[in-house]
């Protein structure tokens, strides 16, 4: 038991949490503007790609951050144009971004590095590590606070942000009312609309950080479908959450533990393909609430129209 | 008339919607400082022309002119801008804000130049509810709030926002009688002491009479009449809205009640949380018989009618229709006994919004020999020729039978589920809420159906809210208070000011007459 109890499953449960939480508060953003973004695991995988992509030829971290905050943007639009815009199923256009997503990294993998599978290259800067020697004295919190990466406590901060701007100021009213209540908005002189694209685009940004940090935070490297589901877990975390970001971030690091405690099992001769299947298994309970949730949604709107 | 000073001008306004002309070349002036009433029946243009002033679409033809300034560009805001508000039938309040929170809504007071201010937020409305001296807390959660006190925050959204043009929009759909008198005092204050002007929508003739000082009358899209209110009555209104003299109904009755085709022994059930609804109601109808049940709404009619439709457990007692026992049967195998069902929420339970009017109207008869080969082949012509049939039959107003029923206005809906259930030759019919939110040629037409049906033989059971409906239509009448029957009266033994007293329950104790069931 020892030997899986320790300071290192707390910092794997942090390092793990982080890209679901940074991907939870994308999903967030739309979950209040009353749209339900399964297309997640494809942007942050494809935010992943762009960061290797900005950070090797750029040849700095913060090339990599504004290539993979660019390519998620752009699919936030792209989201936003489809759902907001043309109408389409949220369901549907987000099962085409990560079909999409899955091509297009493997297909630019080939293309610009020439590789299949994965790449990575010395040239290729990794995000920051901080490391505070006075902090790291400090038993148990001193280890789980200092040595992150940067997005790890980007992540922190955006977590407290997102709880402000959605509860604390007008725009997050708006948000929310774009959700709840879109003809009120409207009527106000307000554009649900507007608040919807604003809310897609957001995502992608949180898409790109999230997908950032799996490939220069994580990781120094891209590897084929390294997103590996996580933007579904992410999902799931928000419908745990009930859309409060505070309580996202418990759910994210909840799913990182499991994450994390499936690892040390294996060093425990626990068998991996059961290990591995425990944040996956939550998942799919959670994803079956989630379809349930918003037809009930769907079918009060019509009614209340 | 206290003044002439116009507050809004439409000039030669049409509205052409996909196919429908909504709105077509209205000229109209309405001044300054009046309550200006705007009856017709459904689908006669009324909302339309609103939603015109309100921005909330742009005329396809004409202009509108608030103060005398002609409106550019059609949208909320931009009315909001002019002095425009609006209270629309469905509020347009997000459930889980507070009414502050709802008030302000895109003028939200800031500190620190971004966080939301809620104390100030709150403040402005104490500050607004006591200079209208319209009630409510601002601290309440909407969702919290009855359909009344939520109208209130609506228009205090209205004023808060600087309008002192009032559109509302069948304000009192929603209200009881108390909650009725509160609004048209709130209005009156409003009129006399903020100057404000008031248009209000409706097709109930007494509110016109009660409260406006003019009205126009609008028909198929176009103004048709326009007059000062101490110059007409009631009748003279609603013979301008249908375009033809209408006498208030006494309706044939024929033959005499034959044998008995419903009989409700103890019914007991239960309500939406749990609770006894209808605690032991006993009845039985003859057919070529209506029974009116008349109860205030909540007292156990809802339940009533959905246990022996078979939409809700029995907690006890039995129903037997033409004989049969249904107690546990489904729907669809009391339906097959021959039991037509209008149930009272046409968009819960009467109709499919999302699919078509066809598919609506065919409800039921899907699997008949002439619609459908086998169990998976649909004839789509003839459905549609069946349904297109009803349509015309039943004057449904519409984009037509392949609209989807969501589309229709309220009572082309309700029609919509007559036709459907009408169309049964069913012994027995279940009617709730017939004519809720119908037009006046509308519900005549339908009260007729039902006497039809009951003239050829069919057993009635007739629930509304509406008193004059029942005592209109039933046979015998029976009252319900707190899920039991309070008295049994045939048609004209009692008087409507005496039977308040059963439904209020005021004389249960008491024995009136040998007619009282129980």
């Amino acid at each position: 038991m020892s030997d899986i109890f320790t300071i290192a499953l707390l910092q794997n449960t942090l390092r793990t949490a982080t890209p679901i939480i940074l991907a939870g508060l994308g999903v967030l953003m739309t979950d209040h503007v009353g749209i339900m973004n399964i297309g997640m695991d494809g942007m942050m995988l494809t935010g992943a790609f762009f960061a290797v992509v900005g950070s090797f030829y750029l040849g700095s971290w913060l090339g990599g951050i504004a290539a993979a905050l660019l390519a998620g943007v752009l699919l936030g639009l792209f989201f936003g144009v489809f759902v907001i815009k043309l109408g389409s199923d949220e369901f549907i256009i987000g099962v085409a971004l990560n079909i999409f997503a899955g091509g297009l990294t493997v297909y630019l993998l080939r293309t610009i590095f020439g590789v299949k599978g994965a790449f990575s290259d010395p040239a290729i800067v990794p995000l920051p590590r901080f490391v505070w020697p006075w902090l790291e004295g400090i038993p148990v919190i001193g280890p789980l606070l200092s040595g992150n990466t940067l997005l790890v406590y980007v992540s922190w901060a955006l977590v407290l942000v997102c709880w402000l701007v959605i509860y604390r100021t007008p725009l997050g009213f708006w948000l929310r009312a774009a959700g709840e209540h879109p003809l009120s908005l409207r009527s106000a002189g307000i554009s649900p609309e507007r608040m919807k694209y604003l809310a897609s685009l957001l995502c992608g940004v949180f898409a790109g950080l999230a997908g950032a940090h799996l490939s220069l935070g994580y990781l120094t490297m891209f590897t084929e479908n390294m997103s590996a589901a996580r933007g579904f877990i992410a999902v799931a975390c928000v419908i745990f959450g009930a859309g409060s970001p505070p309580r996202v971030f418990l759910a994210a690091l909840l799913f990182g533990f499991i994450d994390a405690l499936g690892l040390r099992l294996q060093s425990a001769n626990v068998n991996s393909n059961l290990t591995a299947m425990a944040p996956y298994l939550v998942t799919v309970v959670m994803m079956a609430v989630l379809v349930v949730r918003t037809e009930a949604r769907k079918k009060r709107q019509i009614q209340t129209r | 008339m206290r003044e002439q000073q116009s507050a809004v001008r439409f000039t030669r306004v049409s509205m052409q919607f996909s196919g429908v002309l909504a709105n077509d070349n209205v000229t109209l002036d309405i001044h300054s400082g009046e309550v200006f009433a705007l009856v017709g029946e459904n689908g006669a243009g009324k909302s339309t022309l609103m939603n015109i002033l309100y921005g909330l679409h742009t005329p396809t033809a004409g202009d509108v002119y608030v103060r005398g300034k002609r409106v550019e560009r059609y949208s909320p805001a931009g009315a909001i801008t002019m002095g425009v508000g609006m209270v629309h039938q469905h509020f347009m309040l997000v459930p889980s804000f507070t009414v502050a929170q709802n008030i302000v809504l895109s003028r939200e007071p800031k500190r620190r130049g971004l966080l939301y201010d809620f104390k100030k937020a709150e403040e402005t409305v104490h500050a607004l509810v006591n200079e209208y001296g319209l009630s409510v807390d601002p601290g309440a959660r909407v969702s919290q709030l009855g359909l009344g006190l939520q109208q209130r925050v609506e228009i205090l959204k209205t004023l808060h926002r600087g309008a002192d043009i009032l559109i509302l929009d069948e304000p009192t759909a929603v209200l009881t009688p108390q909650e009725t008198d509160d609004l048209f005092a709130v209005i009156r204050r409003i009129v006399q002491e903020k100057g404000m002007t008031v248009i209000l929508i409706t097709h109930k003739l007494y509110e016109v009479m009660a409260l406006s000082d003019r009205v126009g009358v609008m028909r198929g899209g176009r103004l048709v009449g326009l007059e000062e209110t101490k110059n007409v009555n009631e009748r003279m209104l609603a013979s301008m809205m249908t375009g033809s003299e209408m006498p208030p109904g006494q309706f044939a009755r024929e033959g005499s009640a034959g044998d008995t085709a419903v009989e409700v022994l103890g019914l007991q059930t239960l309500n939406d949380r749990g609770l006894p609804a209808v605690k032991g109601v006993s009845f039985s109808i003859r057919r070529g018989e209506i029974l009116g049940v008349a109860g205030i709404e909540g007292n156990g009619q809802s339940e009533l009618v959905e246990a022996i439709a078979g939409l809700r457990p029995l907690r006890g007692g039995e129903v037997r229709i033409r004989g049969q026992r249904i107690n546990g049967l489904l729907p669809g195998e009391i339906r097959g006994l021959g039991l037509a069902h209008v149930p009272e929420d046409r968009r819960l339970t009467g109709a499919s919004l999302q699919a078509d009017v066809t598919d609506n109207l065919l409800a039921g008869r899907q699997r008949e020999k002439r619609f459908a080969v086998g169990r998976i082949h649909r004839k789509r012509g003839a459905a549609r020729q069946y349904a297109e049939k009803l349509f015309r039959a039943f004057d449904i107003r519409g984009a037509g039978v392949d609209a989807p029923a969501g589309s229709l206005s309220g009572g082309n809906l309700q029609k919509v589920v007559v036709a459907r259930e009408f169309s049964f030759d069913a012994p027995v019919f279940l009617i709730s809420q017939p004519t809720r939110g119908v037009d006046i040629g509308a519900a005549r037409s339908i009260h007729q159906s039902i006497v039809d049906k009951r003239n050829a033989g069919a057993a009635v059971l007739l629930v509304s809210a509406d008193l004059d409906e029942v005592f209109q239509l039933s046979d015998r009448i029976i009252t319900m208070y707190e899920g039991r029957i309070t008295g049994e009266f045939t048609a004209g033994s009692i008087e409507k000011a005496e039977i308040g007293y059963y439904m209020t329950g005021d004389r249960i104790a008491r024995h009136h007459s040998g007619e009282e069931a129980l």
